[in-house]
């Protein structure tokens, strides 16, 4: 019995100083930040877009845009190509292609940014240089080439790299949808198509909204390859070739020789991140949980 | 003219074809550029030898080493402690409100981005503490940083053993720590192992966290006070810099055949877990 | 399942006491930590200095000059390096004259430019100037390419080039030399400044009708130079000590010269 009351202890002793750790880096970082946020006061901090650290001024406003932009931008490619994935894996693939391809997707999610980041110098950031930017100025479809690091480069590449976490969290989903749903939706002589479309897709609706919310706070925190295609600009973009900074890359970029102040504005920006992802994840638990509710009042 | 459902799925069929063979031909276009440049660089020296001229000529020994130290001991130290955790909270308390508040402030942590982890490291570890740009400073970084992940991943592992397992091992006289050893570890011990070696692949390919903690030293590192360089962090600025292409994509080909076998590891585990508890 | 935990803990435990009884940090390297555009050149030294000193060991590591101050006023470097004068406000360190070097404004190799006048630089880096064909090049975009604040380089352009003028906030940011130099690399409308000894391979602009060269910035005729220096807090330690006699010897400098820096005296 008494091995037992030390055993118990030292697990929740371990229990302990995990919850501490990470208490601590939350208190760290709200500590550090909060106070240079109410100095420079929050409205500015959010919304000026004069980021000059060296001369004490801190306005994130350009990095919150572009955040925003590279993220949704990556949504449009994740959700589009990553939803394709999912449904055909779920409904229209034989198990042996499945055991092949799911897999092979969720590679796509260990390879590590930096390459992305560098296959979008590579291949990605020229041809939107000298190729596509070209062709949309002369179809009068954008005014300016840009230099081929912008926001559409980043969101290619983040929209690659958030696509593994859509695929497999909407497959959960889909999969979890009741058998009957579908069985029932082919005996009452639907296709395969408008059973997904019309039943399946609206109820597995709640854990692939999940899965996209969970999949915007990836692109949200995704940091190298977002400075080596997006071009690191402090202008707020105003198309897609536009270059962009965002949040982390500010970070980044900055907290090497950041001191003082600067630094503890770097913190404020860390605070910025902490609250949209605790915001993302308030909505994928809230959305998750009604999925959960709808299946056992069943 | 309605246009027959059959056609219309044949249509969206395609459609997700195409999508998804442009997912897969994205993916094999990637691991087949870096392979085709990088491999034939890949040679015994290159995996034997320090850099030399910043990168320009050598191998990468140090970058292996510095990799695997700073992985080795983050993982070493954060998956008992994570497990530890994970176990304490399901089969040791009861469920409440506290533990949902920690499970949600898990899977926060879990999401928050890496580089705030680094500039936290680079604080605290660095600075404040006194560690210096070292292995060990990076070390516990990436600790902080994969610990809720292991703490989620083992907790639904755990969760997914059936009850009656613990019910029958309680009924045969166990105590509780040989329940939870014998029986309830056991079964999920493939989920645990899938979280760690998930961890694991995390942590090698991060770089926005050790840029500032465990340096980007090139030199042989000798304790883990030293700084040292990852491969990650060597490939991003032998391309960034442009020092030398056919380094680089032999980097990222080390990186990235180690990286697979971390996730061919990841699914054999996975897949006794599926069968184990199935 | 015990025995599994056994050899888990006699791994953590050996790779921990392989770390630590090794010795702390006092034996370890030399850390020299600062400006990217030293940093190739500290480097080099560095390999010479192991070469002829065997057992001594030194890291160098980039992060900007300003990175390299704070890391000697934070005591994670022993020597910190910088590629611009210190600050009135940045005292207390001892500072050694390592080399000068030019600083070079740069364009993609096929850009027809030649020459700019101070004020046509300083325009352009404003965002006051978008298209090469204003300054008698293609008909095509300017892409102004920065460093990060933290950058000596980038103060050095500051205070050589722009005085009061701010850089567009329309540039593209780089954190490193080798950075700016890979992106004007690839792309036609780049401009960029960098380091005069790392600016091989791009085509560089004559300022006020001076090219920019090694000899030219010797002898006081391109006026774009600014120190490189080693600082320590306070007084340098020993092995820090050495390794700077070591640089600023004349074989060391002479090396340094070779490689299209200016020599310190």
């Amino acid at each position: 019995m008494r091995r037992e009351k030390i055993i118990s202890l030292l697990l929740m002793f371990a229990a302990l100083s995990a919850i501490s750790g990470l208490a601590l880096i939350t208190a760290f970082i709200f500590k550090e930040g909060l106070p240079i946020m109410m100095q420079v006061g929050l409205g500015q901090f959010i919304l000026s877009s004069n980021w000059y650290p060296t001369e004490g001024e801190f306005g994130i406003f350009p990095m919150i845009v572009g955040s925003l932009a590279v993220t949704a931008g990556a949504m449009v490619i994740g959700v589009v190509f990553g939803l394709a994935c999912a449904v055909l894996l779920t409904q229209f693939s034989p198990p042996r292609l499945v055991s092949i391809v799911k897999p092979s997707i969720e590679l796509l999610a260990g390879i590590p940014s930096v390459v992305y980041g560098f296959m979008g110098v590579v291949i990605l950031v020229p041809f939107i240089r000298d190729t596509l930017g070209p062709a949309m100025v002369s179809l009068h479809l954008a005014s300016d080439p840009g230099p081929g690091l912008s926001v559409l480069a980043a969101s290619i590449v983040l929209g690659i790299m958030v696509l593994p976490t859509i695929t497999s969290i909407s497959v959960d989903a889909l999969q979890a949808a009741p058998r009957s749903y579908r069985e029932g939706s082919l005996a009452l002589g639907a296709t395969e198509w408008q059973t997904t479309h019309r039943v399946l897709l609206r109820a597995a609706r709640s854990g692939i909204v999940a899965a996209i919310i969970l999949g915007m706070g990836r692109a949200v925190g995704e940091t190298m390859a977002v400075i080596m295609v997006a071009g690191n600009t402090l202008d707020v973009p105003h198309s897609i070739f536009d270059p962009v900074r965002t949040l982390t890359s500010n970070i980044a970029l900055e907290m090497g020789y950041a001191a003082g102040d600067h630094r503890k504005a770097l913190f404020a920006t860390g605070i910025v991140l902490f609250v949209i992802i605790m915001v993302l994840n308030t909505i994928a638990l809230a959305v998750s949980r009604r999925r959960a509710g709808k299946a056992v009042a069943r | 003219m309605r246009i027959p459902p059959r056609i219309t799925q044949g249509l969206a069929v395609s459609a997700m074809w195409v999508l998804a063979s442009l997912t897969l031909g994205v993916l094999a276009f990637i691991i087949a550029y870096i392979l085709w440049h990088g491999l034939p660089h890949v040679t015994w020296t290159f995996l034997t030898e320090s850099p030399k001229a910043m990168g320009r000529e050598g191998g990468v020994l140090p970058m292996i080493l510095g990799t695997a130290w700073v992985t080795g001991l983050a993982v070493l130290i954060a998956a008992p402690i994570g497990v530890a955790t994970a176990i304490y909270l399901t089969e040791y308390t009861r469920e409440g409100r506290l533990t949902a508040v920690i499970r949600f402030g898990a899977d926060c942590l879990a999401g928050i981005p890496s580089i705030i982890f680094g500039l936290f490291g680079f604080v605290f570890f660095v600075i404040t503490l006194g560690m210096g740009l070292s292995i060990i400073s990076g070390a516990l970084t990436l600790t902080l940083m994969v610990l809720p992940t292991i703490i989620r991943t083992s907790e639904e592992a755990i969760r997914a053993v059936p009850q009656s397992f613990r019910d029958v091992s309680f009924g045969l006289g166990s105590t509780r720590w040989q329940m939870v050893t014998q029986v309830v570890l056991r079964s999920a011990l493939p989920g645990i192992g899938t979280g760690i070696v998930l961890s694991i692949g995390r942590s090698i390919s991060e770089t926005a966290a050790v840029m500032l903690t465990a340096g980007s030293a090139l030199g042989f590192p000798h304790t883990a006070f030293d700084s040292s360089r990852t491969l990650a962090l060597h490939f991003y600025v032998l391309s960034r810099e442009g020092l030398s292409m056919s380094n680089a994509y032999a980097t990222a080909s080390v990186l990235i055949i180690a990286i697979l076998l971390v996730n061919l590891a990841a699914y054999w585990l996975m897949r006794r877990f599926v069968a184990k508890v199935a | 399942m015990m025995k599994w935990l056994m050899i888990f803990a006699a791994l953590l435990v050996a790779l921990l006491v392989v770390s630590f009884g090794l010795g702390g940090r006092k034996e370890g390297a030399l850390e020299i930590i600062g400006s990217t555009s030293v940093e190739p050149f500290a480097e080099m030294l560095a390999q010479e200095y192991e070469k002829t000193h065997p057992g001594r060991y030194v890291n160098v590591q980039g992060g900007g000059s300003t990175a390299g101050i704070q890391a000697a006023i934070n005591g994670i470097a022993d020597i910190g390096t910088c590629s611009r004068a210190l600050k009135p406000e940045e005292t207390g360190f001892t500072t050694f004259l390592l080399a000068r070097d030019g600083l070079a404004v740069v364009v993609h190799p096929s850009n027809p430019v030649s020459n700019l006048t101070h004020q046509q630089i300083q325009r352009i880096f404003a965002g006051d100037v978008a298209n090469w064909r204003e300054v008698g090049g293609d008909d095509r975009a300017i892409h102004v390419i920065t460093r990060e604040e933290g950058s000596g380089t980038r103060e050095a352009f500051m205070k050589l080039v722009m005085g009061k003028a701010r850089v567009s906030r329309k540039a593209l940011t780089q954190e490193s030399n080798g950075a700016v130099k890979e992106l004007v690399r690839n792309d036609p409308g780049g401009i960029g400044y960098m380091s005069l000894g790392l600016a091989h391979g791009l085509k560089l602009v004559a300022v006020d009708g001076v090219a920019p060269s090694a000899e030219a910035a010797l002898s006081g005729q391109y006026r774009l130079v600014r120190p490189f220096l080693f600082i320590t807090r306070g007084a340098p330690s020993e092995r820090a000590k050495a390794f700077i006699d070591f640089v600023l010897w004349p074989p060391a400098q002479k090396l340094l010269e070779q490689e299209g820096l200016v020599r310190a005296k």
